[in-house]
Formats: structure tokens, sequence, C-alpha cells
């Protein structure tokens, strides 16, 4: 088994290079890229810890059944993809926007507020 | 050193590299194959932890459904390469790395301020069938958390209005740009 805190790390590496992502790339697509990738190792992090903390409890009948809360890490996982992919359909269709008034997706030329 | 562990330090190295090399591609096309490569890579890493329903999501939803989104928009743009123009800030690359590696450095004291091995007194080796079965996560979904379940869906629509709404008044623009010619200045 491999222990807990190997994941983290892994996750936090994996989140570094998104951040880095974000502040060195210009191109507004790798930004969002970046971002689903920060997006990931969190989700990294919640299944590890949900694999840590799950725990089988014992019913009245003597049998091992899951414990209802064991499952929360997953759960949010889940959630936090349906979030993802909300953000990539607006984030994308706003890029879209940009690049027909600008002909560009490079950041540093999105400077004013009024297209 | 065990085969898992093996398994965990090669896997782990493919999808540290795959995230890099999204970041440093010149063409966006390679970053999202890239980018693509990570997550498969990361599905994998649910498999190890018993969560083959969440695995099965990340296959489909992020590396089907949202990078086939991005590399879409990409092509349809033609925004494959972007020329370099003059930086405003030629400063940021470099401090962009520093504080990266101070983060990295950070988060990770952070996650494993309490040593490196797994807690020994909620640790379970064992892993009984149902724990990350999609049942379980259906029934889980229907009862304990339907009204964030619901809210979800009014997420998703009131995105979906947005990218509709966002690329309809653009639209409508275009074609009156159309049918008056282009404006001078505006190429």
């Amino acid at each position: 088994m491999v222990p807990t805190s190997y994941y983290l790390i892994l996750s936090a590496i994996l989140f570094t290079i998104g951040v880095a992502g974000v502040l060195v790339r210009r191109n507004a697509i790798i930004i969002f890229m970046s971002v689903e990738l920060m997006l990931n190792s969190a989700n990294l992090v919640f299944v590890a810890y949900a694999r840590q903390f799950q725990q089988s409890i014992v019913d009245a009948a003597g049998n091992a059944v899951l414990n209802p809360s064991a499952m929360s890490g997953q759960i949010f996982v889940f959630f936090v993809t349906t979030v993802a992919a909300a953000e990539v359909a607006v984030g994308l269709a706003l890029i879209v926007a940009i690049f027909k008034t600008k002909r560009s997706i490079d950041v540093d030329q999105v400077h004013q507020l009024k297209g | 050193m065990t085969l898992e562990l093996l398994l965990f330090y090669i896997l782990a190295a493919i999808a540290v590299i795959a995230a890099l090399a999204m970041l440093f591609s010149a063409n966006a096309i390679y970053s999202v194959l890239f980018l693509v490569m990570n997550f498969a890579v990361v599905s994998v890493f649910y498999l190890i932890l018993n969560a083959p329903f969440i695995a099965m999501v990340q296959v489909t939803v992020y590396a089907g459904a949202i990078m086939v989104l991005f590399m879409f928009v990409i092509m349809l743009l033609g925004a494959e390469r972007l020329g370099q123009p003059p930086r405003y800030m030629p400063w940021q690359r470099p401090l962009a790395i520093l504080l990266g590696l101070l983060l990295a450095g950070v988060t990770i004291a952070a996650l494993t301020a309490q040593g490196l091995g797994p807690t020994p007194a909620v640790f379970q080796a064992e892993v009984i069938e149902a724990f990350g079965s999609p049942l379980e996560i259906g029934k889980q979904l229907f009862t304990t958390y339907l009204f964030p379940f619901e809210v979800t869906s009014l997420l998703l629509l009131v995105a979906m209005i947005g990218a509709i709404v966002l690329t309809k008044e653009q639209r409508a623009k275009d074609k009156i740009v159309r049918r008056l010619g282009t404006p001078p200045g505006n190429k």
C-alpha cells in the first residue's frame, strides 16, 4: 500500500505546475488548462484521503458494511468535476467572444474592459 | 520496494512530466494532448485508490468531454500558436517560477506535517466491496447529497445559458458587420 502522503506530495507538485502555468503562460486557453490541472490535483487529494479514512463498520447481523460518511471525499470529486465542466463551458465561450473582437487570445492584449 | 510502490513512482513520473510538457509546449494542441495524458494517469491513481466510479468519470468527463471542448475551440480559433509579443512584465517569469517552487515547498510541508506514513489508528488496508462503487455513490447522491446534486443541475443550466448568450450576441453583431462591410480599423 502506497502511503497517503505520497499522493499528497504528487498532488502538491501538480498543483504548483498549474499555478506556474497560470502565471507564466500568456495563451488564455493554456491558462484555462492549468486551472483544470489545479482542480484535478485537488481531486486527487480528496480521493487519497477518502481511501485513507474509509472505515467499515459492523452492522447488527455481524457483517462488515460501509460507513456511509466514508464516501464523502469521492462525492466531492463528483461535484468538483461538475463545477469544472460548467466553468470550462463559460470560460471557452468568453475566450471565443474575446477572440472575435480582439483577433487574439493573448491575455496581455486584453487590458481594456470595453471591447 | 514493493510492486505497488514501483507502479506509483512510474505513474507519478509520467503525470509530472506530462504536466510540465503541457506547460512548456509551444503548440496548444500538444498541450491538450499532454493534459489528456495527465488525466488518464490520474484516473489510474483513482483506480488504485479504490475509486472506480470516479476514475470512469475522470476519463469520460475530463479527458473526454472537457478536453475535446478545448480541442474544438483551439481548432476553431486557429490559435495553436501565439507569437511572442513584447511582454509587459519581463520580470514576471523568473519571479513566477521562484514563487511556484516556494509554494510547492510550503504545500508539501503543510500536507506532510503529520509524518510520511498513514495514520495507523484509522487506516484500514482492507477495503470492502461497496467502497467507491457506482451503486453506493448513486445511493448517497440521491439521499444525503440530494440538495447539492439539484443545485448542480441549476449550475449546469446557468453555464449553458451563459455560453449561449456570450456567443449569440456576437453572432448578431457579425451579421451587421457582414451586411455593412467591415468597419475601417476593425480588421
